[in-house]
């Protein structure tokens, strides 16, 4: 699956060329010798090893009784042997490999956000209902009133800990979070009769047990297969309790109900189990949602303000960019566009230093130089001022431009040194006889047919910049928060920061549905830009060749 | 050449005095150099501050003064010194993941850009364009897509899975053809078609022809695309971090961001060390093919 096969052969080709591909241009491979054994023999390993990897994948998700992926994977194999086993067609064995992974992890994942878009995935709701129901009775659970107490010792397993259980009549069983438990006959015991070990598996002490104790207090040992009949859980790692589910599921109804209470919980059609007062079960499962994700985006009033001020500072922080990084790259460029001027190489490799060093660096190493408690240009260079360069929204945005620019000048200056220097100095001698000043060749001759072959840089440089999610979360990581929102929005956040906060934040819930339909949005922003500029540039004339 | 382009008197008349008066001199070149200096400080300061800081072990953010006031090396025994941020493994990881990616994204690329610049075929033109228009759409847009699929290959193949090193360089081999096959594919095309022909007529393959001939004479843009997916690499945050969540198999970027995240202050001293050790190599590289470069970039795109 990684390096897919070289092609090797097409002797076919050359004994029958297809009529219609005489008429093209005079560029098949008419006249091939024959193959040699060693090409043959690469081909086949490596398409035996594709192939085995395959079967492999296939026999997994046999297992895993994922039906329709596995058609899928048989089908995109049967297509990958044909292409290498059939003669001709050789453009498809050049291009197959790089088209298999932009197909899996370019294109199929824009679709799948796409579609993510639509659903309400995220914590909370991340699988079926059937899973939320069963994690809803393992989760919602009282202990027993009155019920015995459990010797218990924590076994471990290749990393899986285990609870093994002595009851007040002596006897052994265990189970895990995912094993229910069964009954054990070969447990080892102590003087008093509390099982203690089983072999096969490592009895974790007093110490390890307190290392671990949140992943122990966390384990809910089924009693069966069937939730309803409640689990074994220890408070301390040496003794456990009976807990029954405080919430029973009925199915002929489709309802929750609390057992302390008798409230009753419906399904709400929203992916959730509501009471008729609103409340919801924490556990959810994922539902198809409509336009909901795009309508919350634009109408939830702690999320409409900061989103649009999000795009408006996007828009501003890609715009500006480009602008202030082109108009200083090119100023330099023009200064120092002389061959006499003494010691300009050693100007130019120090100014292309900061587009040498690592992008995600930069931003980290100026967050310590303006930090304003701490940083050098308060402490040290304004004698311990404390000016909020990172803190003050209007500062933080001015300190974001500024380190961009740090980051973004030199490749203008490279690349507008290159476009100036292959101008034709005949125009400037031209307008210089006809009597235009310096100032008037540079506005009227040389910037007009500069921009002809920087525009499309400066369009490539704005979409690199509308998405330019290092310098922003390494500098500022979005902030200074916004503060008429709860959520964790800031004022230099610009949307594919958004984007991550929303999926992958800390503190607030994952949700990856809202955070889809962003994603959706800046393709949608980016796309409609690359159009229009599409249309401008002569990159079409290229591809016609 | 001759472009004199800012608003400086031009070279037709100098006279040919050996000493012109200040003025003169600083209206032809000297406020070049005025501003050659101050860009060179704008350029070098925030780099000499994080090595002078590298070279403070009681650096603290508060503790660095004044630039190069102590040196020692205390930072760079500590940074390979703590099991909890085990750098030098960030470092290999991220070479390995670099390394094996760029090799892997200049040969996929290449194979396709060999067959548009030399064959001619059905959905030939549809797929270059679709090819530039990918350019636009980095990958990281997708990342959320990204984490649930290899959540969804965790259950199947768990070593291809979340967490593997393996699986990110699928997901950014994702990546390889969109934005460099273009770049190639141009290059490509300079190198005349009678050499094929030539080949073919005395009875070379098309292989034989793409490794012998055509790869060795694109060679310098092979090395820009490698490289310039090198540093593209490495400086990934977004798709690794989601990743990768073992520290034993980070890289450098998600790494070294953790280093700092939480305790920005305190840790000062030991992240610069980091961010020196890592940043050399690069730009050692870069400077060394900066030639190569710059004449990549001005075709291609912006760094990634």
């Amino acid at each position: 699956m990684t390096l897919a096969p070289q092609t090797t052969d097409d002797a076919a080709v050359a004994t029958s060329p297809a009529p219609s591909q005489l008429k093209r241009r005079p560029r098949q491979f008419k006249h091939h010798g024959p193959d040699s054994l060693k090409g043959i023999l690469v081909k086949i390993v490596l398409l035996g090893l594709v192939d085995a990897f395959a079967v492999y994948v296939m026999m997994m998700l046999f297992m895993a009784q994922s039906w329709v992926v596995l058609a899928i994977a048989a089908a995109v194999t049967v297509l990958i042997n044909w292409i290498y086993l059939r003669k001709g067609g050789l453009p498809a064995k050049y291009l197959a490999p790089g088209v298999f992974f932009l197909v899996v992890f370019q294109v199929f994942v824009v679709l799948y956000s796409g579609y993510i878009a639509f659903t309400n995935y995220g914590d909370g709701h991340n699988s079926t209902k059937e899973d939320a129901i069963s994690a809803i009775q393992i989760m919602a659970q009282t202990r027993v009133p009155d019920s015995p107490a459990y010797q218990t010792s924590v076994l471990d397993q290749n990393g899986e800990l285990f609870l093994l259980f002595t009851s007040p009549e002596g006897v052994v069983t265990m189970g895990s979070a995912t094993e229910p438990m069964s009954t054990v006959t070969d447990a080892v015991t102590d003087g008093s009769g509390k099982a203690i070990s089983v072999p096969g598996y490592d009895t974790l002490n007093f110490n390890q047990i307190i290392a671990q104790q949140d992943a122990i207090l966390d384990i809910a040992v089924p009693v069966s297969d069937d939730p309803a009949q409640g689990s074994l859980r220890t408070p301390d790692g040496t003794t456990s309790f009976a807990f029954k589910p405080s919430m029973t599921y009925d199915a002929a109804t489709d309802t929750f109900t609390d057992v302390e209470t008798g409230a009753t919980y419906t399904d709400n059609g929203e992916g959730a189990f509501a009471a008729a007062d609103g409340s919801q079960l924490s556990t959810g499962w994922k539902i198809n949602v409509g336009f909901d994700n795009f309508v919350r985006a634009f109408t939830d009033p702690t999320l409409r303000a900061p989103l649009l001020s999000v795009m408006l500072w996007t828009f501003t922080f890609s715009i500006a960019s480009v602008i202030l990084t082109f108009a200083l790259g090119l100023f330099l460029a023009i200064t120092f566009n002389r061959d006499d001027l003494r010691g300009k190489k050693v100007y130019r490799v120090l100014m292309i230093l900061p587009y040498a060093f690592p992008a995600f660096l930069s931003g980290l190493v100026w967050s310590g130089i303006l930090n304003p408690q701490f940083g050098w240009l308060n402490q040290t260079l304004l004698g311990g001022a404390e000016i909020g360069w990172l803190t003050d929204p209007v500062l933080a945005k001015i300190s974001v431009l500024v380190v961009n620019l740090w980051l973004g000048f030199p490749y203008m200056f490279l690349v507008c040194t290159g476009a100036l220097q292959s101008l034709p100095t005949e125009l400037d001698e031209a307008a210089r006889v006809d009597g235009a000043g310096p100032f008037r060749v540079f506005r009227s001759i040389k910037l007009p047919l500069l921009l002809v072959s920087i525009a499309p840089l400066l369009i490539a440089s704005f979409a690199f910049n509308f998405n330019n999610f290092n310098v922003i979360y390494m500098l500022t990581g979005g902030g200074p928060r916004f503060e008429d929102t709860t959520r964790n929005i800031g004022s230099t956040d610009i949307l594919i920061t958004l984007v991550y906060k929303v999926a992958f934040g800390q503190g607030t819930g994952r949700d990856y549905g809202l955070a889809s339909a962003l994603a959706i949005i800046i393709f949608i922003i980016v796309a409609t830009v690359s159009a229009i500029s599409f249309k401008q540039t002569k990159a079409l004339e290229e591809v016609n060749r | 050449m001759s472009t004199i382009t800012a608003p400086a008197t031009t070279q037709t008349d100098q006279p040919m005095h050996r000493r012109r008066s200040f003025g003169a001199w600083f209206k032809d070149k000297g406020w070049r150099h005025l501003v050659g200096v101050v860009v060179t400080i704008f350029s070098i300061f925030p780099l000499l501050y994080v090595l002078s800081a590298a070279l403070n072990s009681n650096g603290t953010l508060v503790g660095t003064a004044g630039l190069f006031t102590t040196i020692d090396f205390g930072n760079f025994v500590d940074l390979f010194n703590n099991p909890d941020r085990p750098f030098a493994k960030w470092f290999v990881n991220t070479l390995v993941i670099g390394l094996v990616t760029s090799a892997a994204t200049v040969f996929l690329g290449a194979m396709a850009a060999y067959a548009f610049s030399r064959m001619r075929f059905k959905g030939r033109r549809v797929g270059l364009l679709s090819l530039l228009l990918m350019q636009m759409f980095p990958q990281l847009l997708a990342v959320v897509a990204i984490f649930l699929l290899l959540n969804g290959i965790s259950d199947v193949v768990p070593w291809l899975g979340l967490g593997s090193q393996l699986g990110l360089i699928m997901v950014y081999l994702g990546g390889a053809l969109g934005v460099n096959t273009y770049l190639m594919y141009g290059f490509f095309n300079t190198v005349p078609m009678s050499l094929d022909e030539a080949a073919m007529i005395d009875g070379a393959s098309h292989v034989q022809i793409f490794f012998g001939i055509i790869m060795r004479l694109v060679t310098p843009i092979l090395a820009v695309v490698g490289l310039l997916s090198f540093i593209g690499i490495s400086s990934e945050f977004v798709i690794a971090s989601v990743v990768l969540t073992d520290p034993d198999t980070q890289t450098l970027a998600v790494g070294l961001y953790s280093f700092v995240a939480e305790t920005r202050s305190e840790n000062w001293g030991v992240f610069s060390a980091g961010a020196v050790l890592a940043a050399v190599p690069v730009m050692a590289l870069f400077l060394f093919l900066q030639r190569y470069i710059v004449s990549g970039l001005v075709q291609g795109g912006v760094k990634g």
